[in-house]
């Protein structure tokens, strides 16, 4: 038992050298991660911040300058240029320059003097139809805050609702706050399967993985030497990310540490074993390396990272009951902003882990061993 | 004269080899045509941006006429799952179980304050998932609206606005979103193929030595690459090829542009992809460091900051300064214009200038380092 462990120890020794001798290895490990961390952190939004447009006026009236005036002091929208002639519409909207453009017939103020409903068109770019989707959106409620002034300026208000929105966990709503805490798993995840998958490989056409046959250590041994290094590395990883988000982007941590780790445990060996089953059916770098790409592209996409998880057709949902990365998005953003602790709730995704994680390093080991005889 | 042939025949010898090396591996066919096949089927079906339904658990503590009427007008919405609870700590417990995602709250004085002029609900969202609670806002707002229209009677012609806007979304009027995301599909497909197979293809000869074999050969640098980007050339053009046809027959995604056009700007890009995998490749002669470094340097800003999924006006201005130096940018603006807006000359020309531009750059800077590497 204790030679066992003396065997182990040092396999691990070896692993860290392996990867942390090389300077440029141990950049590669740390860069990646901190990398994706700041541009997730910065780009992914789907809100927009601005929006350029463009103004086809043929009213020229008080009321539409008005109107526009509610437009430009949104802060959101940004005039371009102000357009003379019809045929201008499509050229601003074909070269990108302005997203929308916004169309003021010339009977504008006279419809809305009347009391009649009055038209304002807004031909928006569709080549991105998410993005002009929420300019739309932005758009109609900076129509609808100007509805509200006109109606009180000419004594015409009627009752209204107030929808008054609280939002728990994060009051206001900010994606950033939803998205750094789930990349702590993300992140973590491409890096270590794919950290797992390649050192195998990397011995097994360097043929360093046959001399370790050769030698007096059992396959489980070998099998726990290329877990913990792998392990740890991956951790360290998850912390880069937990530090990121608390001291960069100052999100508040509000769970518990021990439930966090104990769960990016699990996750990890889960992660883990995953590597080493692509490994085991890997013979060459290139070929842990494309087809750990491969696993990790559907795990990361269908892992509600990107999209709602519930709006996925129900057939890739129970087929992604095997994707660990699901569960940890859960665990590590449920600790993190709602304070989650051991209840009902976090058990099946700690249950899943394990179960995950057990599985699939118990079939790498199996693998290995059928090699071994 | 026989100088060109020796050359050629050295260049046929070599891609031979590689085109050989590239059919009895598994892992690159299963790159070239696996990859693209997934990517299609799991944007074109498995991710919606959408939140189709929404389950709120409503609390009507007014229990009024009105009340019953609103609660009515969000059981009627198509987008939301509705269930009844008798209080505030009912519903608060079935939303902290996750059972649903929001809980409309309607107070006890709501028929009341509506008949004097305003009225308010409440609504809770959880904030750990933003985007869908944002989502849920505005749904909330048309059972709302709705329910004040028919309420309001005379007033409802007001309540419908004096200023009503009329959506016209260009280029893909019914707001499908495979339309954006098979353009920026052929981006993600071609960088992957173009770079992370050759990030590892120069890389592997290092470490196996038998690059060191070909010094001694009259082999020149220009060969070399050539036979390098043959093969992995036609294996990305597979792949465009296939994203091609799913746009057509799968997801019906109209081709304004030119057929020729695209077919160009693919070919550049899948240069400029492979050019930075077979530098990078070329640089640090690690397998692995090579990896890395293509899904960090190629992989990961095609799919984050080229304009694919998220729109580059919203990043901010030092992020949106280091997309200009990214390739992906100018071929998702460029495949994105392609086919939906059609032949834009302002778009085209610049966008495919400046990724000729780079392919060329990348290409020539590839040659010098293996050259300088050789000798």
């Amino acid at each position: 038992m204790k030679s066992s462990l003396l065997r182990i120890l040092a396999l691990i020794q070896k692993e860290f050298l392996a990867v942390l001798k090389d300077p440029r290895s141990r950049f590669i490990i740390f860069l990646p991660p901190i990398l994706q961390c700041l541009i997730f952190g910065y780009a992914a939004s789907f809100d927009l911040n601005s929006v350029p447009y463009a103004v086809f006026d043929q009213d020229h009236s008080a009321a539409s300058t008005e109107f526009l005036s509610h437009l430009d002091g949104s802060g959101i929208f940004r005039r371009q240029a102000d357009l003379g002639r019809p045929e201008d519409i499509a050229t601003w909207i074909d070269s990108g320059r302005a997203l929308i453009v916004v169309q003021i017939g010339q009977d504008f103020e006279r419809h809305l003097l009347a009391g009649e409903p009055a038209e304002v068109q807004v031909i928006a770019d569709g080549r991105n139809s998410n993005t002009s989707g929420t300019a739309s959106g932005y758009l109609e409620s900076v129509v609808e805050d100007f509805n509200a002034h006109w109606r009180a300026d000419h004594g015409e208000a009627g009752p209204a609702i107030r929808i008054v929105t609280r939002s728990w966990y994060n009051p206001n709503l900010n994606t950033r706050w939803s998205m750094i805490p789930s990349l702590i798993g993300t992140l973590t995840m491409m890096g270590t399967l794919m950290l797992t998958a390649m050192s195998v490989a990397r011995e097994r056409e360097q043929g360093t993985f046959d001399q370790l046959l050769v030698t007096p250590f059992r396959p489980s041994e070998i099998m726990a030497g290329k877990t913990v290094p792998n392990m740890a590395i991956g951790l360290t990883q998850s912390t880069t990310v937990l530090l990121i988000a608390q001291f960069w982007f100052h999100i508040p941590f509000a769970g518990s540490f021990f439930i966090l780790y104990s769960g990016l445990g699990l996750f990890l060996m889960a992660a883990v074993g995953l590597g080493l089953l692509v490994s085991s059916i890997s013979a060459t770098m290139q070929q842990a390396m494309l087809y750990a790409f491969l696993l990790v592209m559907p795990f990361a996409l269908l892992s509600g990272l990107t999209t709602p998880f519930n709006s996925m057709p129900k057939f890739l949902q129970s087929v992604m009951v095997i994707n660990p990365l699901r569960y940890a998005l859960d665990i590590t953003k449920r600790v993190y902003l709602e304070d989650a602790g051991f209840t009902q709730l976090l058990l099946p995704d700690f249950l899943a882990l394990a179960v995950i994680g057990l599985v699939t390093l118990s079939g790498a080991a199996w693998v290995f061993r059928r090699r071994l005889t | 004269m026989k100088d060109w042939t020796a050359k050629l025949r050295r260049i046929r010898a070599l891609t031979v080899k590689e085109t050989r090396q590239v059919l009895r591996d598994p892992s690159s066919i299963a790159i070239g045509i696996v990859f693209p096949l997934m990517m299609i089927l799991l944007f074109g079906y498995g991710m919606s941006l959408d939140v189709s339904r929404v389950s709120v658990a409503v609390v009507d503590e007014d229990a009024s006429a009105d009340s019953a009427a609103l609660v009515g007008a969000f059981q009627l919405s198509p987008n939301f799952v509705v269930t009844m609870a008798r209080s505030m700590d009912e519903a608060n417990t079935i939303f902290m179980s996750r059972k649903v995602d929001g809980v409309l709250r309607i107070p006890s004085d709501f028929s009341r304050r509506w008949h004097l002029g305003e009225a308010e609900v409440q609504i809770l969202v959880n904030g750990t998932d933003a985007n869908q609670a944002r989502i849920m806002q505005g749904y909330a707002q048309g059972p709302v609206a709705e329910w004040s229209a028919t309420q309001a009677g005379p007033v409802a012609s007001a309540a419908a606005g004096p200023v009503i806007v009329v959506n016209r979304m260009w280029f893909n009027e019914n707001n499908n979103s495979q339309y954006f995301l098979v353009p920026g599909l052929i981006v993600l497909v071609m960088t992957i193929i173009g770079a992370f197979l050759t990030a590892m293809v120069v890389a592997r000869e290092w470490e196996r030595g038998t690059l060191e074999a070909l010094f001694v050969t009259p082999m020149r640098a220009g060969e070399f690459l050539i036979s390098k980007l043959l093969p992995y050339f036609a294996l990305g053009m597979i792949g465009f090829v296939l994203c091609l046809l799913a746009g057509q027959f799968l997801f019906h995604v109209p081709l304004r542009g030119s057929l020729f056009l695209l077919c160009l700007a693919s070919m550049i890009y899948l240069l400029v992809a492979l050019g930075i995998g077979l530098l990078v490749s070329t640089l640090v002669k690690s397998q692995f460091l090579a990896s890395q470094l293509a899904m960090t340097l190629t992989f990961l800003p095609a799919m984050m900051l080229s304009g694919f999924l998220y729109d580059l006006r919203s990043m901010p201005a030092f992020i949106r300064g280091i997309t200009y130096v990214l390739p992906a940018r100018y071929a998702v603006a460029l495949m994105q214009t392609l086919y939906l807006a059609g032949n834009v000359g302002s778009v085209v020309w610049l966008n495919l200038g400046v990724l000729t531009a780079m392919a060329v750059a990348l290409l020539v800077l590839t040659r010098l380092v293996t050259r300088k590497q050789l000798s």
